[in-house]
C-alpha cells in the first residue's frame, strides 16, 4: 500500500524518533495549556491597563465589539501592577517558546497524515488546527518582533496582536476541550505503571498513533528529552527576565532588548522607551523662556512657565516605568506638582478625566487620557525631577506625567497641554 | 451503493463550529487592514514552521546522530545536539538584535548602543559548547577510571 512507504512522511515508518508518544505530547501540551492561559489572561489584562473605553486615543482597536467585554477602569495600586502583569505576559512568552517548538515537534506526524479526514468532525478538527498552529506561531512572533522593535509585520501591532490572540485563543479552546480527556488519560497511564516509589511496574509499549512504529534505537530518554526542553526555557528565562526586575540583575538579561546597561549615568540613568530625538523634540520649545504649560478647565485655561510650577506644592513619589514591551524600571523618585492639584487650579476640587497633550511629533501616544481615579491618586505627578535632578530630555523634560500602576506610554513626556473634564 | 461520508462525533462539530464563529468574530477585524498580507502571515508561519524550520533541524538532528554512529560515539549525542540547539534557539528568538537589523530604531529609541548583542550570542554559545566539552571530557575520564579499577591486577 503507497500510505505505508516509509518514504512518505504520510506512512507512520517515515517518522523514527523513538521519542515521540503520547505522554511526551501531554506533558508539553498541559504546560501550554497553563501558559498559554496565563498569557492570554494578562494580555487582556495589558489592554484594559490603556483604558481602551475612556476615549479614542487610548483605543488601538477601536473595532472590538464585545472583545472587550471585559474591560475595567485601571487601578492605580498597587503601583507595580503593570509591570508585574506586564513583565509576566513577555517574560513568559519568551520562555515558553522551547515548549511550543517541542509541542509542534511532537505531533508533526499527523500533519501529514492520510486520508485527510475521515469524517465531517474530523475535517473541521484539522482546519481548526491550522487556526491553532498558524494563529499560535503568530502571536508569539509579532510579540517577539515586537519587543524588538522590528515592525514588520503587516500593520500596527496592536490590532494585529489582540485580534490574532482572539482568533488563537478561540482554536485553543477547542483544542484543548478535545485533547485534555486523552492527554490527561496518557498522564495517568504512566503514573499508574510507576509504582508509588516511581519504580517501573509494567513495561507495555505506549499505544497511540504517535509512536514511531518502527524507531531508531533512543539517544536520550523521554524524561532527558523533556529536561532539554525545560533547560532551553530556563536558559531564555534567567536571560530575559532580568529585563523586567531590574537593578543587577538587568545585567543578566543578555540578549533582552532592556537588559545588559542604563542608558548614561547618573540619577536619570535609567530605561528610555522613546528619545527626544526619535520624539522629534526642539530644544528651543523646552526652554525656560518659550515652554508654558496650558491648563484648561471649567473655570478656563491658565499658562504655567516652569517656574511657576515649581512655585506650587511639590510632592514626590516613587513609582516604576513599565513598558508594555515587558521591561520595566525598578521605583524612580520622582518630584513634581500632584494632577489634582492642577484640576484645582482650573476649578475642580473634585478631580476628573484628564486629556495629555505632548510636544511630540510622532508616535501613537503623543495625546492620551487618564481617567478620574489616576489623575486623584496623590502619587499621581506632574514630575519635573527625577531621582533628585531635573529630568532629562529623554525622560521629558520640562515635565512628564507619572501615574501608579500606569502603562509606560500613558505617562506622557513633554507635556504642554492638559485638559481636564473634556476628552 | 456509494458509503455516504462520516459525520463524526457531534459534540466536536458543535464545539468546532463554535470556536469558528469566535474565531471570525475575531478574523474579521484581524483581516480589516491589508487582508492578504495578514493571511500571509498566519498561514505563512505554519508553513514556514512545518515545511522548512522543522524538517531543517530533523535532517540536521539525524545527520549529528548518523555521522556520530559511524564514529561510534552515537551514545553522545546530547553532548552535540544540546549546546547547538540551545544556539540557534537563542538565534531563532534574538535574530533582529543579534543580526543588526534593527540597529537604527533601536539606538533612536533606546539610546542605548545596538553593539554587543551578536558578541554576546557568540559568546554564550562559546561557554554552551565549552559547557558541554567539558562535561563529556569529564565523562570519559570517569569512565577510564572505572574500567581500570575493574581490571584485574597483573603481576
Amino acid at each position: 500500500m503507497r500510505d505505508d512507504d516509509p518514504r512518505l512522511p504520510s506512512s507512520p515508518g517515515f517518522w523514527r524518533s523513538p521519542l515521540r508518544g503520547p505522554w511526551f505530547t501531554s506533558v508539553l501540551g498541559v504546560v501550554l495549556l497553563v501558559g498559554v492561559t496565563v498569557l492570554f489572561v494578562t494580555g487582556l489584562v495589558s489592554y484594559a491597563a490603556y483604558n481602551p473605553d475612556l476615549a479614542r486615543v487610548n483605543d488601538q482597536t477601536p473595532d472590538k465589539g464585545i472583545l472587550g467585554f471585559y474591560l475595567f477602569a485601571w487601578p492605580t495600586d498597587p503601583y507595580w501592577l503593570y509591570r508585574l502583569t506586564q513583565g509576566l505576559h513577555v517574560t513568559l512568552g519568551i520562555t515558553l517558546i522551547p515548549v511550543l517548538l517541542a509541542k509542534l515537534w511532537s505531533v508533526v506526524p499527523r500533519l501529514f497524515a492520510l486520508p485527510p479526514a475521515c469524517s465531517l468532525a474530523h475535517a473541521l478538527e484539522r482546519i481548526s488546527l491550522l487556526l491553532l498552529v498558524g494563529g499560535g506561531l503568530f502571536e508569539f512572533t509579532t510579540g517577539v518582533l515586537n519587543v524588538q522593535l522590528d515592525y514588520v509585520f503587516p500593520g500596527s501591532f496592536y490590532p494585529l496582536h489582540f485580534y490574532g490572540a482572539w482568533v488563537f485563543f478561540a482554536a485553543f479552546v477547542a483544542h484543548a476541550a478535545l485533547k485534555l480527556p486523552t492527554a490527561v488519560r496518557s498522564l495517568r497511564r504512566r503514573r499508574e505503571e510507576h509504582g508509588a516509589h516511581g519504580e517501573r511496574v509494567s513495561r507495555a509499549p505506549e499505544p497511540g498513533e504517535l509512536v514511531s512504529p518502527r524507531p531508531l534505537p533512543p539517544t536520550v530518554s523521554r524524561r532527558g528529552a523533556l529536561w532539554f526542553v525545560g533547560g532551553a526555557s530556563l536558559l531564555l528565562l534567567v536571560t530575559t527576565a532580568g529585563q523586567s526586575i531590574g537593578g543587577v540583575l538587568r545585567r543578566t538579561a543578555l540578549l533582552a532588548p532592556h537588559g545588559g546597561a542604563d542608558p548614561g549615568g547618573g540619577p536619570n540613568g535609567f530605561q528610555i522607551n522613546k528619545t527626544a530625538a526619535y520624539a522629534g523634540i526642539d530644544a528651543a520649545e523646552t526652554g525656560e523662556e518659550a515652554w508654558r504649560l496650558v491648563v484648561t478647565g471649567r473655570t478656563g485655561t491658565v499658562r504655567l512657565s516652569r517656574a511657576q510650577l515649581l512655585r506650587m506644592p511639590l510632592h514626590s513619589s516613587a513609582l516604576p516605568i513599565a513598558c508594555v514591551e515587558g521591561w520595566s524600571t525598578q521605583d524612580q523618585w520622582w518630584r513634581g506638582v500632584r494632577l489634582r492639584d492642577l484640576a484645582a487650579l482650573v476649578g475642580y476640587d473634585d478631580p476628573p478625566d484628564l486629556f495629555v497633550e505632548s510636544l511630540q511629533r510622532r508616535g501613537a501616544f503623543r495625546r492620551a487620557a487618564l481617567r478620574a481615579n489616576q489623575v486623584a491618586d496623590p502619587r499621581s505627578l506632574l514630575a519635573l525631577y527625577v531621582n533628585g535632578e531635573e529630568l532629562s530630555p529623554d525622560h521629558g523634560h520640562p515635565a512628564r506625567i507619572i501615574v501608579p500602576a500606569a502603562p509606560g506610554v500613558l505617562n506622557t513626556k513633554w507635556v504642554a497641554r492638559l485638559t481636564f473634564g473634556a476628552l | 451503493m456509494r458509503p455516504r461520508p462520516a459525520l463524526g462525533s457531534p459534540l466536536q462539530i458543535l464545539l468546532l463550529a463554535c470556536s469558528f464563529a469566535l474565531a471570525g468574530y475575531a478574523g474579521v477585524r484581524l483581516f480589516a487592514g491589508d487582508w492578504q498580507a495578514v493571511a500571509l502571515w498566519l498561514v505563512g508561519a505554519a508553513l514556514l514552521h512545518d515545511l522548512v524550520l522543522l524538517p531543517l533541524y530533523a535532517v540536521a538532528d539525524r545527520a549529528v546522530v548518523r555521522a556520530l554512529g559511524a564514529a561510534g560515539r552515537r551514545q553522545r549525542t546530547m553532548y552535540v545536539r544540546v549546546p547547538a540547539a540551545l544556539s540557534g534557539l537563542l538565534l531563532l528568538v534574538w535574530f533582529p538584535l543579534i543580526t543588526g537589523m534593527v540597529d537604527r530604531p533601536y539606538r533612536s529609541a533606546t539610546g542605548l548602543s545596538a553593539d554587543g548583542f551578536l558578541a554576546r550570542w557568540l559568546l554564550i554559545s562559546a561557554v554552551l559548547f565549552a559547557g558541554s566539552a567539558l562535561l563529556l571530557a569529564l565523562r570519559g575520564l570517569r569512565l577510564r577510571r572505572a574500567a581500570k579499577r575493574r581490571r584485574p591486577v597483573v603481576h
